[in-house]
This record gives structure tokens, C-alpha cells and sequence, in this order.
């Protein structure tokens, strides 16, 4: 790859990094929580954006983050106040620039008048309080000359000073004095009375150095110690070398003003190299008259790398080629919290390896197992530490990929912003939590879901601003997104405080377009979640922000996929909040090992609340197919898992097997009857969709240690699919 | 290389042929990735009945097809003669469950006649030629539409 | 031994184009990402030239340029600014804090090996 290309990935990771802090910045601002800090780090967000899309020629983007970045310019340097409707106008602008940013990424385009009005918005606030024209946007190419008066070439600001190193020419060329130049040989004493009278010497060298290419040494041989200085006395001395076409008059008159306080020399010296200084000179300390500088050296800011206060990472190895050439250059010490950046690829294939080292050491185990070695032998315990070492390991690995749900929340600010346009109405976004982590598998699959639940709390949920006045609900809507830790999963909702469900007209239109029988009865929280039934939403009213008018059922059906759970709440006129369940990580599983029909199972550890051996007068039976078994006080649904799954026909003896007793996220309970428990594993997941497809009752399957393949079940599933079952039977019932 | 040689090479075709009681058929030999012996599948619920199971190969969850059952004969009951051929099918990697592997044919495709109008839905469905080698008819199985239709199942 | 240039930005993007420039040029090359940053790599692992931005977190390009001065090992240190600014105001802040020299960005890696040659001769 062309290294200019590698270069430009970065460019855009990093200008997705900037975007991000750009509207974290802007959102801070608009909620009162940002300070002088958040507007320097917007200011930089958008700047840094500049710059590159200069080095690359992104014209549109270049000029559009110009006048962005003037605009913040004033807002940190206090020339324009940070007023709710100017962040307004910042984040709208902030929109505007990802897209660009993409556009130049992806060779797209954007919305030529969103951009046009944007800028000139941004002008406008650039104009506004007489501040100076926004300037022109600088050319995406070359750099601009210098604007000083310098005869320098055109990238230098002003003319170096020489910083002088032992006994190497101090002229560059001392030999050319092209036409007309000549060299001259100042030496500048100043006496105390030239700092008395508040004269500086940088200036006058500085001055001495705007009349030609001039290398200037200090002399500090006669700079006595600290204890011994006086700090009304002068003890430097500086000689110049100057490579100028202007006479002596010219370089005296600089020293005119004070002429009776220093000594001066000023000689013209041949074409060959000048003797150099005797002995080496410290770079002259443009600020304060030199003896207190020297006195008084500024304290030495060498921290030790373990007492930098923000632990600086170590600089990060860039992925593949890179990273080896930048083994050597990367500076800092490691502090507390080093990162390094490596290749997504290296850590799945790690993980991978891990995953199949966990089978094979359960293979081995079961092997050592079956040749009947006892327990107490070497061998057996030496395989117990390798179990131990093996989980260990897989827990470390696992951990590795744990990601916080920031990357997948912190686009949703905009698309809120979006849909609120859209629809017309005034929303407020609330995150919380996005500091919780999920493993990498997880990550990615989650902004589908959240995007779907978002849309539809704004679309669905919240009522028009008119409305939410008319009921004495402030004008705008609140929407709560959380992500948190519950039961070893990860659970994101989604809350709003709009009108909740209408549960008669969802129950009207789900019984007219026949999804469920008319006279169900039906509990609050079966009516809520009626919206995730396949055929319910709306084809009639896609709205342009529904996009491509997909239904809950698919969002739903997605999110089981992934062993997860998906429902909603509401309270009818203050709002809804959907709940989203799902595992932290779609690698690993702790299950329970069981048998039904020969088949060998796992049950989800999670989903198990406890296990029962069922006597007779447990088990009863309400109506044809369904049975019960007590449970405690409480009657729980019996569902035969070999039935349900199809691998016998009869429901077997319940008093002759296990019952795990489960609990669905929606809270409901069943009860799952099995043949036997023989263990308790962490199994490897591996998908049965990656070659095949989703199977009813089937979350996912794993490798057993003995090679066979054993299936994963979808408790939920199962739960929810014994329920519609009974009812259609029910249903047949009444009808027949 | 002339000419010729060019086109005869984007011309041709290596097939693996196999039997399936007494017919045989041949599938693209890039589509396949191994030959396997049969292992015991772990059934699936809810399944068309040519959907025999998983199996384990190397860690990944392998479904294996009964080719028999799909092109419309019966139900195979599998034992340890049998072969598993392992193909690629889009992303999906899947086994064929046959009776046993032939050999590798190299042929051109305009070699291939096509199928005859007499065969049965299945096979039309499946079966993509017909190969002559040597006076015995062998078929091309067009792998795409093997595994089970998504869209229907979900629909049942 | 080749020269060892200390590069201080906060931009990912940059550092890698000055990494390719310089290492390209046969410098030695150690980067760091903010003021503070590069103080501690300056601390441990020297510099015979420092290049740094002027827009950072933390510690900014005036403050670390300041900063160096203060260090004795580095009074006499060459520094260039490489910014997108050409301020001339930023430019004699810069020259205040102690800055050798100020190069604008975009940069053309042959003038930055040149200007890098020129003040460490």
C-alpha cells in the first residue's frame, strides 16, 4: 500500500476520534457542564480536522472547517459569547463536518444546501461582533509565504538564531557575501546601566538580525555562581555574526539608543570562516535581561515519567507495518494506564485459539477421565491446574476485547437530532452508563437494535410538542438511554416520557390484521409487547425517518439471534421503556450440561434459577397438552424440552427427570423438564447461523469434549413458544 | 501460450464425481473444500428431514446435507462407509452426505448437455448438465440452492 | 549516529507523516503527543532536534517550547514549530517562548529535512 494511503486511513480514524470529541465538546457546552478547557478541545477537534484535510487537498472540507474553526477561535478567545443558540448552530455545523469528512472518505456527496446554510450561519457568527473578516481559507496545497518581512525562505516565520555548538562555523556560508553582502562581526557588551534603563538585548539583537542571515553567541564565561551573582550586574556578552548587504551605519544606528551603556564592536570580517567562540554557549533566554535569567534557571521540568500527573500512554504501535518501524521511536514511560494498539485480526485469532484450547483441554480431560485414572493421581490433578489455567487464560482474553458502549452511544446524540427535525419535535437525549463494557461481538450488534428502539420512542413514543403542552408536559421529550450490568448481562433500555402504548388500539389492530384471536385474554405486559409480533408494524405509515419501515419483529428476531431478550414497558400517558438483555459476550457460555431424548443440551447457567427433582403430586395437567408443576406457592408452565424440540413425540415421565426451573428476562417462569444434569461447563459458543441457519429453540451449539457437537438452548424461546402453543391449542379448542 | 491455449484454459472445468445409490453426480471441484469419512451428526429440531445435523470439523459447526433426501429420494441412514464432502456455498461452509467419491473429471464446458426435460422438479432444481463420460451419465449438481430456503422457512 | 528528532502533536496523522519524512531522511525519530508528553520522552530519551505543534492538549506548544528552555540540557536545542497557523502574532509568542524557527503545514518533507539540517549544523 501507497504509505500516503495507510497515512489517509488514519487521517479518517483520527477525524472520527476528532468528530467525536467535537460533539461530546458542543453537547457539554449546551447542558452548562463544559468549561474553557471543552472549548479549547472542540477548537483543536475541528482544527486538527482542518489541517489534515489540507495535506490531502479536501477542498470542501477545508473550507467548510475554516470558517468552522474561526468561529471557535472567537468563542475561546472570548470574542464571541457561548450562547445556547450559537451551540446550536455549533452542532448543526458539527453534523454538516461529518458528513463532509465522509464524503471525502467514502466519495460521496452531501447536501449542498444544508452546507450552504451552514456556512453561512457560521459567518455570519464570524462577522457579527465586528470581529475581523473571516479570512480567506488557505490553499489545500502549498504552504503560504511567510508574512514577516524576513529574507527568509518562505517556511520560516523569522530568522533562526543561532544556537551555537562548540567549535562548527557559525555561518552557514561564510564564504558567499553574494553581491553587495558582507560579513560583519559584531561584539555587543551591554553595562549595567543598559538594563537599568529598561533596555533589553534581544531586542536589539533581534533588530541586529532583521538586517541579514545573522548567528549570534552569548558569552557567559565572566557568570559567576548563584550565591555570588549580583543581579543588578552584567556579566553577558554577545557576538554576531551578520551576513548583510547594509552598511555600518545601518547596524550601529540599531545600537543608537544606547549607545553609552553597552560596548560595542563592529567590524567587517573577510570571506573565510571566523574563529569560532571559544567555549560553548547556552541558547540566549529571549525573556527577562539575561542575569536573572541565569540566575534563577526555570525549575528543571524533567518530571519523572512516574510522576506525570496524566499517565501519558506510550506512544501506540500503529497496526502491521508500522508497528515495526515505530518499535524504536516510541517514547514515554509506561504509566498506569499504557495502551498499545493492535491488530483486531491478532486478537480474534487469539481468542479463537483460546476457544479451542478450552475444548481440547475438555477433551482431554474426559479421556484421562475414561481410562478410570483415580482422582487423587498426579495426572488427574495436573489436568485439574490445567482447567484452572485454561479459564484463566480465556478470562484474560476475554477481557482483552471488552469494549465500553461509548463507540456505539455517541452516535446516537445525532440521530436524535435527526429524527427530532424530522418529525418535528423537541427531544433531549440522556445517556448513562456508556462506560459499561461488552465484548467486541456484542458491540457492533448492538446499534441496529438501539437505533430501532430510538426511532421508534421518538417517531411512536413521544407526542408532539402541542400535545405534551396540552397535557402539562414540558415541550420537549426526554429519552434515557442506559446501559448497565444485570444477572452476568448486559442490559441496555431505552425510556421515554411520552404517551406510552395505547393498549386498546394495539390490541384493536393486532386482532384486525388476525395476529392474535379476538377474545385473548391478555395481560398489560402481553399487550405492550404485541408490537414485536412479525406483521404488526405499520406498513401503512413508514415514515421517512423508519427508513425501510423495519418492523420490531426483525429487531426482535435479531436480537434473539444473539442469545439475547428484547421487551417493553409502558405506563400509559407518561411513557415506555424498552429493555434489551443480552449476553456480554457471544464467546463464551457457562450452561448446564443435560440430556433429554439422548440428546445432550445446555441450558444457559443464567437462565437457570434452580433445580427440582418433581415428585408425583407435583405435576398437573390443565386441559389436553398443558401441564403445570407447583412450584412452592405458585403454579409454573412444565415444558417437556424433548418435545419441544422435537426429538420424541410423548412427554416423558416427569418424576423420572430434572426440572430446571427458568425465568424469561420478561420475567416469566418455566419450568423445563429434562431426562438428567450431568455438569456444569463454560462452553465455547460457536453460531449455527455462520453455516446454517437460526433454529427455533436454538440459540447456538458448542463442542463438547468428545467432538460432538451439543445444541444451546434458547430458554426464552422455548418459554415463549410453549405459551403460543397453548394458546393456538386453546384457540383450536374453542373452535372445534 | 497461444491463443488456443488461453481459451482452453477459461474453458475448463474439474469435477469431483460421486455415487448416490446407482447414479452419479459431480459437483465443481472449486466449490469443494475436503473429503470427509461420516461422523455421527447431532440432529437439529425442527428441520427438513434432508437436514441430517452438525458436526464438529476442526471447531467449526459443519450442517451435513442427505444429497439423497434433497434430490428427492429417500431418507439415507448413514453408516461408516459413507463419505462426507465438505463445499463451500457462499459464506456457508456445509457437508454433502453421499455414498461414496469416484474421481476427478477434467472436461469443458461445452462438454455439458443440458438437463433433460423428463427429470423431475428436483432435479431440474438441482441438477445444472448432464456429463457423458465413457458411457456413463453423470450430473452436475448446482450447489446454491441446496441448504434449506430461508425466506419459506420462516414463513411455515 | 544519527541525529535524534523529538516530534510532539497531538495529530495521529502527523506524526506518521513525519515519521515517514524523517526516518526516510535517515533521522532517528521519537514522537509524543502533548506538551507534557513530550517532556517526559525529552527526559528519557533526549533529542538533538525538537518539532512540535502548537495546538495540544494538556500542555500546549508556547508552554512546552518554555518549558524545554527551562531544562539546561535544552537551552540550546533547536525547536521548530510546525503549525497551520501563520500568525504573526503566534509567531512571535513562539519566538518569545524560544523557538528557533516556525515551518507552516502542510510541509514538504525535503524543506523540513533542510530546515532540520540548517539549524542543527
Amino acid at each position: 500500500m501507497d504509505p500516503m494511503d495507510a497515512i489517509k486511513v488514519t487521517f479518517f480514524q483520527e477525524c472520527d476520534e476528532q468528530l467525536g470529541e467535537l460533539e461530546a465538546g458542543l453537547m457539554a457546552l449546551e447542558e452548562g457542564t463544559g468549561d474553557r478547557e471543552t472549548v479549547n478541545a472542540v477548537f483543536r477537534a475541528v482544527h486538527s480536522v482542518k489541517g489534515g484535510a489540507g495535506a490531502f487537498g479536501f477542498e470542501d472540507l477545508v473550507k467548510f472547517s475554516h470558517t468552522f474553526e474561526t468561529v471557535l477561535d472567537l468563542m475561546r478567545s472570548d470574542k464571541l459569547a457561548i450562547s445556547a443558540d450559537v451551540v446550536h448552530v455549533m452542532l448543526r455545523a458539527s453534523d454538516v463536518l461529518a458528513d463532509l469528512v465522509h464524503a471525502a472518505r467514502d466519495g460521496g456527496t452531501v447536501d449542498q444546501d444544508r452546507c450552504n446554510t451552514l456556512m453561512e450561519e457560521l459567518e455570519h457568527l464570524a462577522l457579527g461582533d465586528n470581529a475581523p473578516a473571516v479570512t480567506a481559507a488557505p490553499a489545500a496545497t502549498a504552504p503560504p509565504a511567510s508574512p514577516d518581512a524576513d529574507p527568509e525562505p518562505d517556511e520560516w516565520g523569522f530568522v533562526p538564531l543561532r544556537v551555537s555548538v562548540d567549535d562548527v562555523p557559525l555561518l552557514d556560508t561564510p564564504t558567499e557575501a553574494a553581491g553587495g553582502e558582507e560579513i560583519w562581526k559584531i561584539t555587543f557588551t551591554p553595562r549595567p546601566t543598559l538594563y537599568a534603563k529598561g533596555s533589553d538585548a534581544t531586542i536589539l539583537l533581534r533588530e541586529l538580525a532583521l538586517l541579514g542571515d545573522c548567528d549570534v553567541a552569548v558569552d557567559d564565561t565572566l557568570v559567576p555562581s548563584l550565591d555570588a551573582m549580583d543581579v543588578n550586574a552584567s556579566y553577558l556578552s554577545w557576538t554576531c555574526f551578520l551576513n548583510s548587504d547594509k552598511d555600518e551605519a545601518a547596524i550601529r544606528e540599531i545600537f543608537d539608543f544606547v549607545e553609552g551603556d553597552c560596548d560595542l564592536i563592529v567590524e567587517r570580517v573577510s570571506a573565510q570562516a571566523p574563529a569560532p567562540i571559544a567555549a560553548p554557549m547556552p541558547v540566549i533566554e529571549p525573556v527577562a535581561p539575561p542575569p536573572v535569567v541565569a540566575a534563577a534557571p526555570a525549575p528543571a521540568p524533567t518530571p519523572k515519567p512516574s510522576a506525570a500527573p496524566a499517565p501519558t500512554p506510550a506512544a501506540k504501535a500503529a497496526p502491521a507495518a508500522v508497528a515495526a518501524a515505530d518499535a524504536e521511536s516510541k517514547g514515554g514511560a509506561p504509566a498506569a494506564n499504557a495502551t498499545i494498539r493492535v491488530d483486531l485480526e491478532r486478537v480474534d485469532r487469539l481468542i479463537d485459539l483460546v476457544g479451542e484450547l478450552v475444548i481440547n483441554q475438555a477433551m482431554l480431560a474426559q479421556r484421562v477421565a475414561e481410562t478410570g485414572v483415580a482422582r487423587s493421581s498426579n495426572v488427574a490433578m495436573g489436568l485439574d491446574e490445567l482447567e484452572q489455567l485454561t479459564r484463566e487464560l480465556q478470562d484474560s482474553v476475554m477481557a482483552i476485547r471488552a469494549q465500553p458502549v461509548k463507540s456505539v452511544f455517541q452516535r446516537m446524540p445525532r440521530l436524535v437530532r435527526e429524527i427530532a427535525t424530522a418529525t418535528n419535535k423537541q427531544v433531549r437525549l440522556v445517556m448513562d452508563g456508556e462506560g459499561t463494557e461488552v465484548d467486541k461481538t456484542v458491540i457492533e450488534r448492538l446499534s441496529d437494535p438501539i437505533t430501532h428502539m430510538l426511532r421508534n420512542a421518538v417517531d411512536h413514543g413521544l407526542e408532539t410538542t402541542q400535545e405534551r403542552i396540552d397535557a402539562g408536559k414540558p415541550a420537549e421529550g426526554t429519552i434515557r438511554l442506559a446501559a448497565l450490568h444485570r444477572s452476568g448481562r448486559i442490559v441496555i433500555e431505552v425510556a421515554d416520557d411520552g404517551r406510552g402504548i395505547n393498549r386498546e388500539r394495539v390490541k384493536a389492530k393486532a386482532i384486525e390484521k388476525g395476529l392474535i384471536p379476538p377474545d385473548l385474554n391478555m395481560t398489560d405486559e402481553e399487550i405492550d409487547n404485541i408490537i414485536f409480533l412479525p406483521g404488526f408494524s405499520t406498513a401503512s405509515t413508514i415514515s421517512d425517518i423508519s427508513g425501510r419501515g423495519v418492523g420490531m419483529d426483525v429487531v426482535k428476531r435479531s436480537i434473539q439471534a444473539l442469545g439475547g431478550r428484547i421487551s417493553i414497558t409502558s405506563n400509559p400517558g407518561k411513557g415506555s421503556t424498552f429493555t434489551l438483555s443480552l449476553p456480554l459476550t457471544l464467546a463464551v457460555l457457562d450452561g448446564m450440561v443435560v440430556s433429554a431424548a439422548q440428546q445432550t443440551l445446555i441450558a444457559p447457567l443464567t437462565t437457570i434459577i434452580e433445580t427440582l427433582q418433581p415428585k408425583p403430586g407435583e405435576v398437573r395437567r390443565l386441559g389436553p397438552n398443558r401441564t403445570v408443576i407447583a412450584v412452592r406457592d405458585a403454579f409454573v408452565p412444565l415444558v417437556d424440552v424433548g418435545v419441544a424440540l422435537g426429538f420424541r413425540k410423548e412427554s416423558a415421565q416427569p418424576d423420572s427427570g430434572v426440572v430446571l426451573l427458568v425465568e424469561s428476562e420478561g420475567g416469566g417462569r418455566a419450568a423445563l423438564l429434562v431426562d438428567d444434569i450431568q455438569g456444569q461447563r463454560q462452553v465455547v459458543i460457536k453460531s449455527l447461523e455462520a453455516n446454517y441457519q437460526r433454529v427455533e429453540g436454538v440459540a447456538a451449539a458448542t463442542i463438547l469434549g468428545d467432538g460432538r457437537v451439543a445444541l444451546i438452548l434458547d430458554v426464552d424461546g422455548l418459554i415463549a413458544q410453549r405459551v403460543s402453543e397453548t394458546r393456538n391449542e386453546t384457540q383450536l379448542a374453542k373452535a372445534g | 501460450m497461444t491463443n488456443d491455449d488461453i481459451e482452453f484454459a477459461q474453458n475448463r472445468l474439474e469435477l469431483i464425481s460421486f455415487r448416490i445409490g446407482e447414479q452419479e453426480y459431480c459437483v465443481d471441484i472449486m466449490a469443494v473444500r475436503e473429503i470427509r469419512g461420516w461422523a455421527a451428526a447431532t440432529p437439529l429440531p425442527q428441520s427438513p428431514p434432508y437436514v441430517r445435523g452438525v458436526i464438529n470439523l476442526r471447531g467449526a459447526v459443519l450442517p451435513i446435507i442427505d444429497l439423497a433426501n434433497r434430490l428427492g429420494f429417500g431418507v439415507t441412514e448413514p453408516n461408516a462407509r459413507h463419505v462426507i464432502i465438505v463445499v463451500r456455498i457462499g459464506s456457508r461452509v456445509v457437508g454433502l452426505l453421499v455414498d461414496a467419491v469416484s474421481e476427478i473429471l477434467t472436461t469443458t464446458a461445452d462438454a455439458i448437455q443440458p438437463t433433460p426435460d423428463v427429470a423431475c422438479d428436483a432435479v431440474k432444481r438441482f441438477v445444472k448438465g448432464i456429463l457423458a463420460v465413457e458411457g456413463r451419465m453423470i450430473s452436475w449438481i448446482v450447489l446454491d440452492q441446496i441448504l434449506p430456503d430461508q425466506s419459506l422457512e420462516e414463513a411455515a | 549516529m544519527s541525529m535524534r528528532i523529538l516530534t510532539v502533536d497531538d495529530s495521529r496523522m502527523m506524526r506518521e507523516m513525519l515519521l515517514m519524512a524523517l526516518k526516510g531522511a535517515g533521522f532517528d525519530v521519537v514522537q509524543a503527543e502533548d506538551g507534557e508528553h513530550g517532556l517526559a520522552v525529552l527526559a528519557e530519551h533526549g533529542a538533538d532536534v525538537i518539532i512540535t505543534d502548537i495546538n495540544m492538549p494538556k500542555l500546549d506548544g508556547f508552554g512546552f517550547i518554555e518549558r524545554v528552555r527551562g531544562v539546561e540540557q535544552h537551552r540550546a536545542t533547536p525547536i521548530l514549530v510546525l503549525s497551520t497557523e501563520s500568525d504573526a502574532a503566534k509567531k512571535a509568542r513562539a519566538r518569545d517562548a524560544g523557538a528557533t524557527g516556525w515551518i507552516v503545514k502542510p510541509f514538504d518533507a525535503a524543506r523540513l529535512v533542510e530546515a532540520i539540517r540548517r539549524v542543527s549544523a
